[in-house]
């Protein structure tokens, strides 16, 4: 057996996911190991060296780095449900997604430049330099769009840009998937929404399709034709 | 070396190619079937996306890669990397190819319609266009097995022109869906249980039963839905009659001296050289526009035009399902609980066509479709809070303004997670011999194939549906007790249609009848002047009804591929 075959018989099962990250492996064998299985996400050989690609380019400047990070803590804060934007890793994801989907690159460099000039005529200081106070009367006259002064209005579609990126990076991770108490994503067997919750709407299954629907019991039960 | 020569020889793994490719083998025919794309099986870890997390996509699974997210199974899209077409100007189509074993079934809706006795005799009801030279009889019997073989679950209703079948039991409505069949009740529109192939119950014991994941567009890795590799192909390469080449991008079917055809030649994608494939049969099942594309790239001195084309319709009369949609915000399920709510793909419930023979002022149906409930999140989630958060009220009601940041709006985030509906309608468009595709003279693809150009304009007919889809839109969400997102789409923006090909039910390019002059092929999807060419794709519809068209590519491939065994068999073919 050759080591590509050997890798690949590694990744079969359920033992694959783990191996991905186990320290046993040395980093080429990681990175082949990670091609093999689809990058980890079922990808073509095509898609993952654009991943590659996208990966290896550095597009904002650690100073503009920086100011996402406090931007988007301010947007996504931990609360008493759930963590920040920073402690989920959403400025990493910014970092992707602005290379990725390269129409974010000039709003956003923009974004964070008008950010920067109108601190420093309003308090003599880059946004990331400014006091916590100072920081959210900046944002208080960009966060409103419906109530903001037209002068705002660059400030009001980069915050809403970067609100739309915060929230979407955060909500995404299982730090977010948590705080929303989604439930799904997993083997079950759907037998209808819970009687309690019917209840509380006032909904039922009392209609014509009543004695049709699948039947939990019956799932396992090969058809024989008409049923 | 001498090659084999294949009974048949079958180009495309989708759905049409995928049941000749069975039914073929099964009568124990040598069968080679031509994929232009990769081999593809959702089973094996190296492809699956099925109950991948968000977090695993560096782009959390946005659509900016792949066109319907980064978990989707297609390998494709509207646009593919060395592999364009051209269109004319002033008009619009856009092309989605999967480039794959078992093509654009991997990650279809699964949405199982057969077409209703109406449905093939169109012009007899409202003077349109043409009748299908068959009937609903004579492909029922092919439905019939169809639903037998694959699996599909829905209900018998008894309507005129949505026939009943053999069901698997349907799952139970979610909670958005229950509130949409108490508005439907409201409104007058009948919401029935949908009808998708997709296994509630066992069917043999090669392939595995739902487990509810609400995925089916990323493909199945139990085989519990039907995608042409899993049911078809990969299951009938057992026989050892059947041999697949992988990235073999047909260029032409080949003829000899008499215009008989003798196989296909193809540029292998691995080594950008081309061969031949001989076979006694050739049968098309690349899809509507592919197949044209290569009987039109098929001319030679016994077909000047191109194979089937001596009437000059291939590529005429292509067509598309129409389709708008909208959205809505149920309130009464802001802040809703929380359980799993994925249920089996796509909607459990659909509204078939309810206004036939209504008065109306434009001539054919569409159905409606639904989407909405606690799916999983992905890109997009927690975006347009500067429009979205209006709608959420605090406890004495009074609305959250749009925008902001911080507590407040993580907790509107989480009160919104759940609430969205939208509807979509599908319908049938009017077919048009001014719509079609031709080779581009001008335009190569990297293999240097000619390429397609098309010439497609929506009429009328279609704008006027579109807006008789949105007076319904607003008329079901409503009664159902959602508020309406968006604005209602004007004649400025066509009322909200989406560009033809956008449906992805692409056909009539190839399309059967009685007459050679108009027509390309026979009622068995032959070629009216080369005797042992057929097509299997839905490039032989006459016209699409406002159905998903796989369920019938599937039973006319099936009727096309018995009749060709029976050729074989009264050794028409050798």
């Amino acid at each position: 057996m050759d080591r590509r075959e050997h890798l690949k018989l590694l990744l079969t099962g359920s033992l694959g996911a783990g191996l991905l990250s186990a320290a046993a492996c040395t980093p080429e064998e990681k990175t082949e190991l990670e091609a093999l299985a689809g990058g980890g996400y079922g990808r073509t050989s095509d898609e993952l060296d654009r991943d590659r690609a996208v990966q290896a380019e550095t597009f904002y400047t650690p100073k503009e780095m920086a100011t996402i990070s406090i931007l988007v803590d301010i947007i996504i804060p931990r609360d008493e449900v759930s963590g920040s934007a920073t402690e989920a890793g959403v400025p990493a994801f910014i970092e992707f997604i602005t290379k990725d989907m390269p129409s974010f690159k000039l709003p956003m460099r923009g974004g964070l430049m008008w950010l920067d000039t109108e601190s420093r005529a309003r308090f003599g200081v880059d946004f990331s330099e400014a006091g916590e106070s100072q920081r959210i009367d900046l944002i208080e006259d960009i966060a409103w769009p419906d109530t903001a002064k037209p002068a705002m209005m660059p400030g009001v579609r980069f915050f809403n840009r970067i609100r739309g990126l915060a929230a979407t990076g955060f909500y995404t991770t299982r730090m977010g998937f948590d705080d929303l108490g989604y439930k799904g994503n997993t083997p079950n067997e759907w037998d209808g929404v819970p009687p309690e919750v019917l209840a509380k709407h006032g909904l039922d299954y009392d209609n014509p399709w009543k004695d049709r629907y699948l039947k939990k019991e019956d799932r396992y039960s090969p058809v024989q034709w008409p049923i | 070396m001498s090659l084999p020569v294949y009974d048949a020889v079958i180009v495309g793994s989708g759905a049409g190619g995928g049941m000749a490719a069975k039914i073929l083998s099964d009568a124990g025919l040598s069968v080679a079937v031509m994929e232009a794309g990769g081999d593809f099986d959702p089973a094996k870890e190296e492809f699956r996306t099925q109950l991948r997390w968000p977090w695993e996509s560096p782009r959390r699974g946005a659509g900016n890669r792949r066109p319907f997210g980064d978990f989707d199974a297609a390998w494709g899209g509207w646009e593919i990397e060395g592999e364009p077409y051209t269109r004319a100007p002033g008009t619009r189509f856009d092309w989605f190819r999967s480039r794959m074993v078992g093509g654009r079934t991997n990650h279809w809706g699964r949405i199982s319609l057969r077409f209703g006795p109406k449905d093939f005799k169109r012009k007899n009801h409202d003077g349109l266009g043409d009748n299908w030279p068959i009937g609903y009889e004579d492909v029922k019997p092919y439905y019939d097995r169809v639903d037998k073989l694959i699996g599909v679950f829905g209900t018998n209703e008894g309507l005129p022109n949505d026939p009943d079948g053999f069901f698997l039991p349907p799952p139970k409505p979610r909670l958005h869906e229950l509130y949409l069949m108490r508005g439907g009740a409201k409104a007058k529109i009948p919401i029935i249980p949908a009808r998708l192939s997709i296994l509630t119950r066992p069917i043999n014991s090669q392939r595995g039963v739902c487990f509810f994941c609400n995925q089916c567009n990323r493909a199945c890795n139990a085989y519990a839905d039907f995608s042409s590799g899993t049911v078809l192909i990969h299951p009938s390469m057992k026989t050892g009659k059947l041999d697949l080449y992988t990235n073999a991008m047909v260029r032409a079917v080949t003829t000899d001296a008499s215009g008989k055809a003798t196989g296909v030649s193809y540029i292998s994608k691995t080594d950008n050289r081309e061969y031949q494939v001989k076979g006694k049969v050739v049968l098309l099942g690349a899809s509507a526009c592919e197949s044209a594309r290569i009987l039109l790239n098929s001319a030679s001195p016994s077909h000047p035009q191109g194979i089937g084309n001596q009437g000059g319709h291939v590529g005429r009369y292509l067509h598309d399902s129409t389709g708008a949609d909208r959205g809505a915000i149920f309130p009464q399920l802001l802040g809703r609980d929380r359980y799993n709510e994925d249920g089996t793909g796509g909607a459990h419930i659909y509204a078939p066509w309810w206004l036939d023979g209504k008065k109306l002022d434009f001539p054919r149906g569409y159905h409606l479709e639904f989407f909405g409930g606690m799916g999983m999140p992905g890109y997009g989630i927690g975006m347009s809070m500067e429009t979205m958060r209006r709608h959420i009220l605090d406890e004495f009601g009074k609305p959250s303004p749009n925008g902001g940041y911080g507590a407040g709006l993580k907790r509107d985030i989480r009160t919104l997670f759940g609430a969205t509906v939208g509807m979509s309608g599908r319908g049938e468009s009017v077919p048009q011999y001014s719509n079609y595709c031709e080779i581009d003279p001008g335009t190569v693809d990297q293999y240097g194939i000619p390429v397609l150009r098309f010439h497609y304009k929506w009429t009328d007919y279609e704008l006027r549906q579109a807006r008789h889809m949105h007076d319904t839109f607003e008329e079901l969400l409503t009664a159902s007790g959602a508020t309406l997102l968006g604005t209602k789409p004007g004649p400025e923006t066509e009322y909200g249609l989406h560009a033809p090909g956008r449906i992805i039910h692409e056909v009539g390019t190839t399309r059967m009848g009685t007459d050679p002059r108009t027509s390309v092929t026979d009622t068995y999807g032959r070629t009216h002047d080369c005797d042992n060419v057929y097509v299997v794709d839905a490039g032989t519809f006459v016209s699409q009804a406002d159905k998903n068209p796989t369920w019938t590519i599937l039973a006319l491939a099936w009727r096309t591929a018995e009749h060709v065994a029976d050729r074989f068999k009264k050794g028409e073919l050798s």
